[in-house]
């Protein structure tokens, strides 16, 4: 394993049955990339993810996950990453203080340590008169931003965000990319899910998969020039559209 | 009466707890026949609400509105006959099979699938290998398709579609504007909304909307066009860096992240790409590529922002 690569992925392939969801992909994301990890439903996205996080065991292939491999050190890879969907990510019905006393539990911080993040993503938010209310209470944008303060609470080498900005006005949406260019600024490998085309244009690079394979990996400038397109957006259809399965 | 849609001044809170909550505020627009409108603004704007006034769920605490040419208080029944709703949440019957739903909202409106097939052709067709299938089990994209037949099982005249394409990939989004425009051909009014700036462009009008309140409403060249600033794209090898120097400067007024490029506007426009560069290396990185921009919908949503 190149030290460089916090995720090196080598032939990897998730067979169910007679079906195979991610067929031998292949791939390395450097220390402190931004990795855009796009498809369209049903291409095998989230199996693909599943795997990396070790929450799910490969048919076969190598992967090593922030220095661990996802064979003999599941557990140590999730100790290691962190976890953002925009779907559930926080405890609606906890407050914002419980929420993240909550999650510096899980990942082993002690309480000294928990009180003093608490401290600081209170100050660096700007919650001090919300961090007694519950999480439902916020708007949107900043459960966003706190989701992902949350998911980067125990320093993890790798945050992986699933679909994480939908919704949000643009301006909220250009402060959380913000926090993610900061995070990757030191040293943090982000590893992003979406749909939108716009938000892949933010990514150091990006993959595009089509029925279970990588079938495009390089800088978004690159891949707009490769395949003739003025957007991601025309990209991400050319590819798509050559897909034999989808849920559609 | 012209207009599909007529809104007068409407204004609609809510309490919640001991606090008001205001979610619609001096709303005034109009859709004319046969036109396609886009409400393009982020969650909490005000979108959902405004759908549900209009199509008589909800009543306004002031203000008037018409549908296709009735009052939505007084002649809600009217409206009801007329209108097709697609909610922002999957709301059909999710123990009903494809078939069985569609049957039960035609029955609902005295119709039948036969008697308006022409106009649901297209859509239904995709679905119908699957019309034993629970709409429960069905997939994202064609829960969507489903959910279209049958708003539209009655031929309305106005069709309200909220969020429609929300957690949909760019494949089946780029389809359901097909789909939208080739209803449009049958003359369909349609009034959609949308958290996502990029579909406002096939739109033929927007409502920008934001925070209770419209902030304009033009077509999407229309508001392009009023963004009065000159506008530049820049670039350097290092995003981050060039992002956190240009926003400390004392050169620049905004800048923000647009992916593999900055938007920017400086407080003393340049006159040429020459200048602006140079404008820039003063306080940043020198391997900079710049260049004169038009500027999209989300930079003029961000400038109605700041006012």
């Amino acid at each position: 394993m190149n030290d460089d690569h916090a995720i090196s992925v080598s032939q990897l392939t998730k067979r169910f049955g007679s079906f195979t969801a991610v067929d031998a992909i292949t791939f390395n994301v450097k220390r402190g990339e931004i990795f855009g990890f796009l498809g369209a439903n049903g291409a095998g996205k989230t199996t693909a993810m599943r795997m990396l996080c070790g929450l799910s065991f490969p048919t076969s292939g190598q992967a090593t996950i922030a220095g661990f491999d996802l064979y003999r050190d599941a557990e140590k890879i999730k100790k290691n990453i962190g976890y953002m969907s925009q779907k559930f990510s926080l405890y609606e019905d906890l407050t914002i203080r419980e929420n993240i006393r909550f999650y510096g539990g899980i990942y082993g911080l002690t309480d000294k340590q928990i009180k003093s993040k608490t401290d600081f993503m209170v100050d660096h938010l700007h919650l001090e008169n919300q961090v007694d209310n519950l999480v439902k209470s916020l708007p949107l944008g900043w459960k966003q931003k706190l989701s992902f303060s949350v998911a980067m609470l125990h320093h993890p080498k790798i945050v992986f965000l699933d679909e994480p900005t939908g919704g949000v006005d643009p301006v909220t949406r250009r402060e959380f990319w913000t926090m993610i260019y900061e995070a990757a600024h030191e040293g943090t490998t982000v590893f992003v899910t979406t749909h939108y085309m716009d938000e892949a244009e933010y990514c150091d690079r990006v993959s595009i998969m089509v029925d279970g394979r990588v079938d495009a990996l390089d800088t978004p400038l690159e891949l707009k020039r490769k395949f003739n397109a003025p957007s991601m957006e025309e990209v991400f259809i050319q590819l798509a559209r050559k897909a034999k399965r989808s849920d559609n | 009466m012209n207009s599909a849609v007529k809104v007068n001044n409407v204004y609609k809170s809510f309490k919640k707890g001991k606090t008001e909550v205001k979610a619609l505020q001096e709303i005034s627009f109009e859709v004319n026949k046969g036109e396609l409108f886009g409400l393009i603004g982020p969650d909490g704007a005000g979108k959902t609400t405004l759908f549900r006034i209009l199509t008589t769920l909800m009543l306004a605490n002031k203000g008037e509105a018409w549908v296709d040419g009735f009052e939505v208080v007084s002649q809600y029944k009217e409206i009801r006959k007329r209108v097709g709703y697609m909610p922002g949440r999957f709301s059909l019957y999710q123990d009903l099979t494809v078939e069985e739903n569609l049957s039960f909202f035609a029955t609902l409106f005295n119709t039948s699938l036969q008697e308006n097939y022409d106009l649901i052709k297209s859509i239904y067709q995709q679905i119908e290998p699957f019309k034993k299938r629970r709409a429960g089990a069905l997939s994202g994209g064609m829960k969507q398709k489903l959910a279209l037949s049958c708003a539209l099982i009655h031929r309305p005249t106005v069709l309200f579609l909220d969020e429609p394409t929300t957690g949909v990939d760019a494949v089946s989004r780029k389809e359901f504007w097909e789909l939208l425009h080739q209803l449009q051909a049958h003359g369909i009014t349609i009034i959609v909304s949308t958290p996502y700036m990029d579909e406002a462009s096939l739109c033929d009008r927007v409502a920008l909307m934001q925070e209770s309140r419209i902030m304009e409403i033009n077509s999407p060249k229309g508001i392009t066009e009023n963004f009065k600033k000159p506008l530049w794209s820049v670039r350097s090898a290092d995003m981050y860096k060039l992002m956190l120097d240009l926003r400390s400067g004392d050169v620049v007024d905004t800048c923000y992240p647009f992916g593999q490029y900055h938007h920017v506007v400086f407080k003393k426009d340049p006159h040429t790409v020459e200048e602006a560069k140079q404008a820039i290396a003063t306080i940043s990185a020198k391997d900079l590529e710049v260049q004169r921009i038009p500027a999209t919908i989300e930079d003029c949503f961000m400038e109605l922002m700041r006012k």
